[in-house]
């Protein structure tokens, strides 16, 4: 468990105000001016050696993804903050936004320097109201302090914050779908090469990162990449807040430090699975698109982006699914079925066409109502839509499924044959 | 140059190449749907996925750069199950309904579908359907057939200029839609029923009326505007059923303008098939053709040569024109014309470059300057104003415009109408001049109606004085261009249908007509208003439309139209190329130089050719460049124009035209009247 004086995120739960000079109190904004003079390398640098890997979902060393953008500056330079939150399960960045925006509108300025950017935005999600109006709030009152705009903590470098509020699409979080989206065009996917860092917003080199992932830079930038870095496990370094719902005594938002076990998480922050840990049927532990793992594998799982790969699923936006013997399962990945059917953007085919196809087979399965070849016709469309689409929607849509049938196969089976036989019956 | 290898073969591409380019030159083929050469890359229907070695998963080949060192996989099974699988997707909401789908046999889906479809659906729930949209009266929608790879709305983007078109909803309720309930605007729509690779947008005139296999296929080329663009004539028992662009990059790339494409079902309407003769009582009789020769035999033995005339109009071909020439020439007859009334322009050889669209139309895309002067490219030569979009686009050319006119599809500085203008640039004291300074190639875009002003020489004149000045009129780089909207008025100018000696012009012929000095007057093709009539007068209309011009004839000659014949035009920019006969002519309707050799018969006064040939031989001596199809006439610079021409106070505006309607071909067409009434429902 994390010991508290390694805790980044210190009112998460909004119990001591996200102004400014409560801010400030917490440490946030304490002589920024002096991790400016240090130089965009120097920030750069810090970042990789902390071993800080996107917290986005996908897990990419940040501190590589900003050195990707180029040096000279022929074009101006932009930073986007992807605050559309949309992942199902996941509630971390609306916490940070919500109580801790200072946080992200100082890491903002650093990331922006390091990579040399004159601009921020932040693409906000359309429903998170209140958050917007925390981070505006957020922004004029480092404005008003002079961390932002010209002469930026006087340091002579001159940076702005713009906050731009999305209209609500899960596509959105895409980062090139989010740029597009951005430019004020339909929120689609744009086909990469080239990447962002290249030809990103206007064509210029843009770099998009997640909220929580530059959130955490200033406090690493302080007390020293070493510091992030003997946290967690080699290559998963540092602290991350967990979104813990489902079927757990109190579902909660909270920071841990990485590779803590799955088990020690629910026990210890979200007070047990219902029912008690016996009760447990599956985890989806990494926000809605990461494959299911069940029971067995939980038992003695730690929290980290390699461990859970290896046992086929992935730690994503770390929001924890958890499912008791109570879930019909099937109904439950039907429902995120549909979900994927609803924010496809529709674009390019297999996502398009595939993921209502999956969603309708999956309706069949809940009742059973279909043949056990439908479960290897299901799995073959799944197959045929992960990896041929444009962006990652199209994966992420299938994995659920996948998962469902590596370890549910039995229980869709069953229901198979058990609708087989009422049909008899009758 | 960037190596790579394509199954192990080793190929070498131009930098900034994709992988599909790299993998089609080594013969492998990438089945595709939303790629198309012209248009931007959207990479969306995932159908050109081929393996990368390193690369965990398919990349689609027409996005992907080509870079050093690939290695392509394009054979594998994965690749070939990635194709199965796209392929299934787009099938399942599809209708398959390819029985009564006009685009069977000629279908990209259905294609690939054979190699890449599977024999039978594993998708047992309800098919997506889509309501029509409304494309307007030239495409008619079949949505649920609707592939979504975006061309139709790339195409109207980028190419055609117009926004009209764009998708809405997600996911599988993704929709094309227009924002106009009245259809889509611009003249170039009708390519996206090409662009189409399904049936979702076929075209509505020629809806059910044959399968493409039944079509009787001849490459010609169009001659319902001045560029005489390549297209294929499919016909069907007789009849012209379709038209579709032909690749030529120097015209109109692979695009046709809607008329074109549109205006055939006007070939069988108001036709005139057999010879006509006015009666006592004022009617039109139809007669034979020993009676209507004879009727002109009679008038010609008694007239004088100064009282007979003869004016050719813009579609005639270059055929008849030299055979209507040799035979008034037998006649001694002078007043020959084959310009507009009032028309300005040169009439000697050495200034046919006051006649030419010098900068040719593919040149558009070397300049970075151009000036439109009196000219609405838009509804004049649709494909060239394209041209223009395209230039601009890519080269960031500044336009700007004397005269006025609509709204176009690219930006556009409006310098004002005034004549003066001109005057102010001739002598460097207008702003204009500056820009005209900092360009190294401009091209000077000339209107008709321009040169069918009274000053029209004079403002000529002063062009070619402001080319000089700025260094673009010169052997090198012409930059005038006169631009025709008629197909073959360079043709008859080139064949020296002019007034000769004494002789007068269409506007002294036509006022000689009306005080009874022109006694009888031969129109070819002539569709202008003749301002009749007294009753001496004796006028002879040789064509293939019952229009303006047959209305006031006193004589018709049936003539065929450019389906039916073969014969040569001379575009705008001085191209010399052929249209083939597709359907016979209706009726006792003949090929027009055919009428005139065997009327030249009838007076004793023989043509000296007996077939095309023989006539094409006499080319020659007119013009070698005749009898070689797609050679360009060339000028040279001289002094067009007459600067001492002084300027009037009338403002400068482009002609008056409805692009669906400037000839009687496109007037007799119940498709372009359709779409002239859509279009007046557009906000433009």
């Amino acid at each position: 468990m994390i010991s508290m004086n390694n805790i980044i995120f210190n009112d998460i739960y909004g119990f001591k105000g996200n102004s400014i000079h409560k801010s400030i109190e917490r440490g946030d904004w304490d002589n920024t001016k002096a991790l400016l003079d240090k130089g965009p390398e120097w920030i750069i640098e810090e970042v990789k050696s902390s071993e800080l890997r996107g917290r986005g979902g996908a897990g990419f060393p940040t501190g590589l993804k900003w050195s990707f953008m180029p040096k000279e500056k022929n074009k101006p330079h932009y930073i986007v903050i992807n605050a559309d939150e949309s992942e199902p399960g996941t509630c971390k960045d609306r916490e940070i936004m919500r109580n801790e925006p200072h946080k992200l509108i100082e890491g903002i300025l650093l990331a922006g320097y390091a990579m040399q950017a004159n601009q921020g935005f932040i693409y906000i999600r359309g429903e998170f109201v209140q958050e917007a109006i925390a981070l505006d709030k957020a922004i004029k009152e480092a404005y008003s302090k002079g961390y932002l705009g010209k002469n930026a903590c006087k340091s002579g470098y001159s940076f702005d914050i713009t906050l731009h509020r999305g209209a609500g699409a899960y596509i959105c979080g895409e980062e090139t779908a989010l740029l597009e989206s951005l430019e004020g065009k339909k929120g689609q996917p744009r086909l990469k090469p080239p990447f962002p860092a290249n030809a990103g917003l206007y064509g210029c080199p843009t770099t998009v990162s997640n909220v929580e992932t530059v959130a955490v830079v200033p406090t690493i930038l302080r007390r020293e990449a070493s510091w992030f870095a003997s946290l967690g496990n080699k290559n998963n370094t540092g602290t991350k807040l967990f979104c813990i719902s489902g079927h757990v005594n109190s579902p909660c938002v909270v920071e841990e430090e990485m590779g803590i076990s799955l088990k020690e998480l629910l026990e210890v922050h979200a007070g047990g699975v219902t029912g008690g840990w016996d009760n447990l049927l599956a985890v989806i532990p990494g926000g809605s698109s990461t494959p299911l793992i069940p029971s067995s594998i939980c038992e003695d799982i730690i929290m980290d982006f390699d461990a859970l790969k290896n046992v086929g699923t992935g730690l994503g936006t770390a929001g924890v699914i958890v499912m008791d013997k109570s879930t019909d399962i099937i109904k439950a990945i039907w429902r995120l079925s549909k979900f994927y059917k609803h924010e496809s953007c529709g674009q390019c085919t297999p996502c398009r066409e595939g993921t209502g196809w999956v969603m309708r087979s999956m309706e069949k399965l809940i009742h059973g109502n279909a043949n056990i070849k439908d479960i290897d016709i299901l799995k073959n469309v799944c197959d045929q839509i992960e990896g041929h689409t444009i962006c990652a929607l199209g994966d992420a849509a299938a994995w659920p499924v996948q998962g469902l049938i590596k370890h549910f196969r039995p229980e869709i089976e069953r229901r198979i044959n058990n609708y087989k036989l009422l049909k008899v019956a009758e | 140059m960037v190596k790579l290898f394509v199954d192990d073969k080793e190929i070498e591409v131009e930098q900034g190449s994709t992988v599909m380019q790299a993998c089609e030159k080594t013969g492998a083929e990438i089945p595709r749907f939303c790629f198309h050469e012209r248009l931007s890359i959207a990479g969306n229907c995932r159908m050109c996925l081929v393996a990368l070695e390193g690369s965990p998963k398919p990349v689609a080949s027409c996005a992907m750069p080509a870079t050093e060192g690939m290695k392509i996989i394009t054979n594998s099974e994965t690749v070939k199950a990635a194709r199965e699988g796209v392929m299934e997707f787009l099938l399942i909401n599809h209708p398959l309904d390819c029985p009564i789908c006009d685009q069977g046999g000629e279908c990209d889906l259905q294609d690939q579908a054979l190699f890449y479809g599977r024999g039978e659906t594993r998708y047992e729930e309800d098919k997506r359907s889509v309501d029509n949209k409304p494309f307007g009266p030239l495409i008619k929608t079949t949505m649920t057939r609707c592939i979504h790879c975006t061309r139709c709305v790339r195409f109207m983007d980028e190419v055609a200029g117009v926004h009209d078109l764009g998708a809405i909803g997600r996911g599988e309720d993704m929709e094309i839609i227009t924002n106009s309930p009245s259809g889509l605007g611009g003249e170039l729509s009708g390519n996206i029923i090409d662009l189409c690779p399904v049936g979702a947008l076929t075209s509505a005139p020629y809806a059910f009326k044959a399968r493409p296999w039944e079509l009787s296929k001849t490459n010609s080329i169009d001659v319902l505007d001045g560029l005489g663009s390549s297209i294929q004539i499919g016909s069907k028992d007789g009849q012209v059923l379709r038209v579709l662009p032909r690749l030529n990059e120097e015209i109109n790339e692979e695009w046709i303008g809607d008329k074109s494409r549109f205006a055939i079902d006007g070939l069988l309407n108001q036709r005139l098939d057999v010879p006509y003769k006015r009666n006592s009582s004022g009617k039109l009789i139809a007669c034979s053709w020993e009676e209507a020769f004879q009727s002109i035999k009679a008038r010609t033995n008694n007239l004088k040569a100064k009282e007979m005339a003869s004016i050719v109009g813009g579609q005639a071909c270059l055929e008849s024109i030299v055979a209507l020439k040799d035979l008034m020439e037998s006649l001694k007859i002078t007043n020959l014309d084959s310009r507009p009334e009032s028309s300005k322009l040169p009439i000697n050889y050495k200034d046919r470059g006051g006649w030419l669209f010098n900068p040719s139309i593919s040149g558009i895309e070397e300049i970075d300057n151009l000036l439109i002067i009196g000219s609405q490219p838009r509804y004049e030569a649709a494909l060239l104003d394209a041209r223009i979009r395209k230039s601009w686009l890519k080269n960031n050319i500044k336009i700007s415009r004397i005269g006025g006119g609509d709204k176009t599809s690219y930006e556009i500085n409006d310098l004002g109408s005034d004549i003066q203008i001109i005057d102010q640039i001739y002598k460097g004291k207008h702003s204009y001049n500056k820009i005209l300074e900092k360009s190294n190639k401009t091209l000077i875009l000339i209107g008709e109606s321009v040169l069918n002003r009274n000053d029209g020489a004079g403002i000529l004149g002063r062009l070619r004085e402001i080319a000089k000045k700025y260094n673009f009129y010169s052997n090198k780089w012409n930059g005038i261009g006169v631009l025709h909207t008629a197909a073959n008025r360079v043709g008859a100018l080139e064949a020296g249908f002019v007034p000769g000696k004494n002789g007068l012009c269409t506007e002294g012929i036509l006022k000689c007509l009306k005080s009874n000095k022109i006694k009888l007057l031969w129109l070819l093709g002539y569709d202008e208003v003749i301002p009749k009539n007294n009753s001496e007068s004796f006028i002879i209309y040789q064509g293939h439309h019952g229009d303006i011009g047959a209305n006031s004839a006193d004589l018709i000659l049936p003539g065929s139209a450019y389906t039916e014949k073969n014969a040569t035009y001379i575009n705008t920019e001085g191209r010399v190329q052929r249209t083939y006969a597709s359907v016979p002519p209706p009726g006792n309707a003949k090929e027009d130089w055919k009428i005139i050799r065997a009327f030249s018969e009838y007076i004793n006064k023989i043509l000296p050719y007996n077939n095309i040939s023989q006539l094409r031989a006499r080319f020659e001596k007119i013009n070698k460049n005749f009898n070689i199809e797609n050679s360009i006439i060339k000028s040279v610079t001289s002094d067009i124009g007459d600067t001492s021409v002084k300027l009037s106070s009338s403002k400068i505006e482009p002609a008056n035209i409805n692009y669906f309607m400037t000839c009687p071909i496109s007037r007799s067409s119940e498709t372009m009247a359709k779409c002239t009434i859509s279009k007046s429902k557009l906000d433009m």
